[in-house]
């Protein structure tokens, strides 16, 4: 097991390498200058701006310059915001996405869960039809769609009672949180629905249910300890991605509902050219999804003995 | 299955309500129905923010949302009041001459750690901004002062920059040449002061976080979270504190998202939406829909189509633009195409709020425009195509931003040009930082573009077609429009000066630099309980310093 994990540690470490330096590569090669504004500067200022920012040095320079500087965890300052380190911009905004992002996680999962339970049990009834109906929806309706309709819904409702029900948009306290968390783990809910579905329907046809159920274990222990378990393996597959997806994936909901969040910085920098940030929002997703899959294929290893035994030599 | 039914459906109901009502009742009960976007009782007034601003360092601000923070928590040696008149700041008098100014200060300024504002830090921040290490990039609306240019580019020392300290409280700036306008300028962030010894202690991170600043102003700001919050609160060590009836100007909300905004304006957590920017056009719709009060004000930018004057351009012939001048009408352009309420339609690169001598620049000074005339365009190709040597002109590109308003532009011109005048309009367009790339570079044929005022002159715009500017984006050369420039740069008499910038402003349209397409304006809703804000065309959009709240 721990050969395993190193050896997917130094494989995840490669990973990281190259993201950063395809990121570093195609972010210099798309034209605009970073520095560039409105008002034309003189040239004893543009120079003096580069040079504050490294921006004169060869490119080759400036790629071992960042990457000495990523080794030792500086990520360097923001061109768009003067007096802020992307260190600190990470540090203060992804605790932010990462509170919505596991919120919505928990919505998704236990919805998720919940609801793919409820539609194997009313197979082919009214019920399933109209979950999977909704599923559909949810899958292929834009998170923005979602976003834009729910906080329309907050603010009718706030005018019809007359009081403040909900919050229209802010950060501050679980409230804040619930409807744009929500909304953000719609998408992964659905899917999650319907693979927990047709996990549920395989396994209940298995032959160690029927020996359980002939057995006369109680249909409670059978659903909890023999039936759930087994299928919720594939939930857990795509849980890994779909963490790191939705704390970035939060862009939309966080600027509807004007959350604090790293996913602007990440989507915005993009079109600023500021180089800072892209390299150090890009990096830092990439890294966490890389420890994400690792966490969810360790994991893996505890709820099913099969790939812990087979793992080994 | 059916057994599992039975047992598992009401435990599943069971358990989700209860999950529910465990995760409902653990949410801490906030002030939610207090949040309001006005209260009489605090007077305080809550906004929401477009995005972050960029940097609170007065010498090196540039952005608007810094600009609006800056008007209200400094000030420099004038300041603009309640009636957008230059009134005394920290200075208590001054005295005039043709190059040369005299500051008295008043001994009760202070700083908000007590210490006074005093002269020297006036002579500090303004050799800070034309140093050329600090590569502020407004150090050039500090070039009227003596040496300031020369600083800047690195060929003269800081000490000779036209400010000294004669004691604590007197200032004395020398000038390069009469600047009539100079005083409206000593109100503008980057005349600010900064204290030396405090600068120092920050190390490089002045005004970076609420540790790192001071201020001198009628507010100070209390808590900043970056990209979520900024709140300000009246500075009780304000000289004219008194005079100040508004306690709290609030940030609880950023987000660039506009239709989210206008919801919070809705929702009543908002006093006034979009107070710096002015309401989108879908937003203004939602606000007619709703029959809120707009209000509207000029917003201060002029916009306009720029030929490429280069000498490898097809544009740099008279009378090819003269033929696409003559069939242009911009009432069409903003009624028609456009459509925001309230948006002027340009006539010329002055805006009509720009005061002249005594009334407005454009009232003292209308100009003869140009007249729609489909046969004089048609002569008017024919002989540019006879000068050009072209059967047919060639395709004209058009660079644009990525903004909805630049695409109608766009279509419009290019609809326009083809029906009257055959030509086809190649539309290019880029991304902000890519469209300022290629207009730098000069590549391109027309461009949309545009400019915001300074400082409160007629030169602020006029200038921008001088030969030696660096934002004359499609390189127009005139030796007599030169001349006006500098008739009016070099004057002290009002008269002279804006009689030469009416010839300019003529010129402009004669020689046809640009076809001016609108002026732009401002509309805004707010909650009716708000009172007193103001609205400027230079420096922070949106001053609250002289707002209350109603009962």
């Amino acid at each position: 097991m721990t050969t395993y994990i190193l050896k997917r540690l130094a494989i995840g470490l490669l990973t990281i390498w190259f993201i950063a330096t395809v990121t570093f590569v195609v972010m210099h090669l798309v034209p605009g200058n970073p520095l560039a504004n409105e008002k034309a500067t003189t040239a004893a200022i543009r120079a003096n701006l580069e040079s504050r920012y490294g921006l004169d040095r060869p490119l080759s320079e400036q790629y071992i310059i960042y990457m000495r500087n990523m080794l030792q965890g500086d990520f360097g300052i923001a061109f768009s915001e003067e007096n802020r380190a992307v260190n600190d911009i990470i540090r203060e905004h992804f605790p932010v996405s990462a509170t919505l992002g596991i919120l919505s996680l928990l919505f998704a999962t236990i919805g998720g869960v919940l609801w793919g339970a409820l539609t194997a049990i009313y197979r082919n009834r009214w019920p399933d039809y109209f979950i999977m109906f909704l599923v559909i929806l949810g899958i292929s309706v834009p998170s923005f769609v979602f976003a834009a309709l729910s906080q329309f819904s907050i603010l009718q409702l706030n005018q019809f009672t007359g009081r403040s029900i909900l919050p229209v948009a802010g950060w501050g306290g679980f409230r804040y949180m619930v409807i744009p968390a929500l909304v953000l783990g719609l998408s992964t809910m659905a899917y999650l629905t319907r693979m927990m579905r047709s996990s549920m329907l395989e396994v209940g046809n298995t032959d160690y249910i029927r020996t359980a159920r002939a057995k006369g274990l109680s249909n409670t222990r059978i659903f909890i300890f023999h039936q759930l378990r087994n299928a919720i393996l594939p939930v857990i597959t795509v849980l890994g991605p779909a963490i790191a997806i939705i704390t970035t994936g939060g862009f939309v909901v966080e600027s509807v509902f004007a959350i604090p969040g790293l996913g602007r910085y990440f989507v915005q920098s993009v079109a600023q050219l500021d180089y800072t940030v892209i390299m150090g929002t890009t990096v830092f997703f990439g890294a966490f999804l890389v420890i994400m899959v690792l966490l969810v294929d360790i994991l893996y290893g505890f709820i099913d003995p099969r790939i812990r035994l087979q793992a080994k030599p | 299955m059916i057994m599992l039914k039975r047992i598992v459906q009401p435990r599943l109901r069971i358990c989700t309500l209860l999950l529910f009502a465990l995760t409902w009742s653990l949410s801490t009960p906030t002030l939610l129905a207090q949040e309001t976007g006005v209260d009489f009782a605090t007077q305080t007034v809550r906004l929401a923010l477009t995005g972050e601003p960029r940097n609170l360092n007065s010498m090196k601000a540039t952005d608007q949302l810094s600009i609006f923070y800056l008007e209200h928590v400094m000030e420099g040696l004038l300041r603009k009041d309640a009636r957008n008149l230059l009134v005394g700041g920290v200075a208590e008098r001054w005295e005039m001459t043709e190059t040369s100014a005299k500051f008295w200060l008043r001994h009760d300024a202070m700083w908000s750690d007590g210490k006074p504002v005093t002269a020297h830090d006036f002579v500090f921040a303004w050799r800070n901004v034309v140093n050329p290490l600090t590569a502020s990039e407004y150090a050039s609306i500090m070039y009227p002062v003596k040496n300031a240019e020369a600083i800047n580019k690195g060929e003269a020392p800081l000490t000779s920059l036209g400010i000294k300290a004669l004691d604590d409280y007197t200032l004395e700036v020398e000038l390069e040449a009469p600047t009539g306008y100079f005083l409206s300028l000593t109100a503008f962030m980057t005349f600010y002061p900064a204290r030396e010894d405090f600068y120092l202690a920050q190390n490089d991170r002045y005004f970076a976080d609420i540790e790192n600043m001071i201020f001198n102003g009628p507010f100070t700001i209390k808590s900043w979270v970056h990209s979520a919050s900024i709140r300000l609160e009246k500075n009780p060590a304000y000289w004219d504190s008194k005079n100040i009836i508004l306690n709290v100007i609030d940030t609880p909300y950023i987000t660039n998202d506009s239709a989210a905004r206008f919801n919070l304006f809705k929702d009543g957590k908002l006093a006034i939406e979009n107070g710096l920017q002015g309401l989108e056009s879908e937003q203004l719709q939602d606000a007619l829909d709703n029959r809120f009060r707009i209000y509207s004000h000029s917003e201060g930018s002029v916009f306009y189509m720029e030929f490429n004057h280069r000498p490898d351009r097809v544009t740099r012939n008279l009378n090819l633009r003269k033929a696409m001048q003559a069939v242009y009408d911009s009432q069409e352009l903003v009624y028609k195409v456009i459509g925001i309420a309230g948006y002027i339609p340009g006539r010329s690169v002055v805006p009509v709020y720009m005061p002249g001598v005594q009334l407005k620049f454009r009232e003292e000074y209308p100009l003869v425009t140009p007249v729609l005339d489909l046969q004089q365009a048609k002569n008017y190709l024919a002989l540019a195509k006879v000068e050009l040597g072209l059967e047919k002109i060639p395709p004209l590109s058009i660079l644009l931003d990525d903004r909805e308003i630049g695409m109608l532009q766009a279509q419009y011109f290019q609809s326009l040009f083809k029906r009257t005048l055959d030509i086809d309009i190649k539309v290019d367009v880029q991304t902000f930082k890519q469209r300022l790339d290629k207009m730098l570079a000069g590549n391109f044929d027309l461009v949309l573009t545009g400019w915001g005022p300074d400082y409160e002159d007629v030169l602020t715009f006029t200038e921008l077609f001088s030969s030696w500017n660096a934002n004359n984006r499609g390189r127009y050369q005139s030796p007599v429009y030169d001349s006006y420039i500098r008739t009016a740069q070099a004057s002290a008499n009002q008269q002279t000066r804006m009689d030469a910038m009416s010839q300019a402003q003529q010129l402009l349209l004669d020689d046809v630099v640009i076809l001016p397409t609108y002026e732009r304006v401002a509309n805004t809703v707010r909650n009716p309980k708000l009172d007193g804000v103001m609205f400027k065309q230079t420096a922070a959009a949106m001053v609250l310093t002289y707002a209350r709240v109603l009962e």
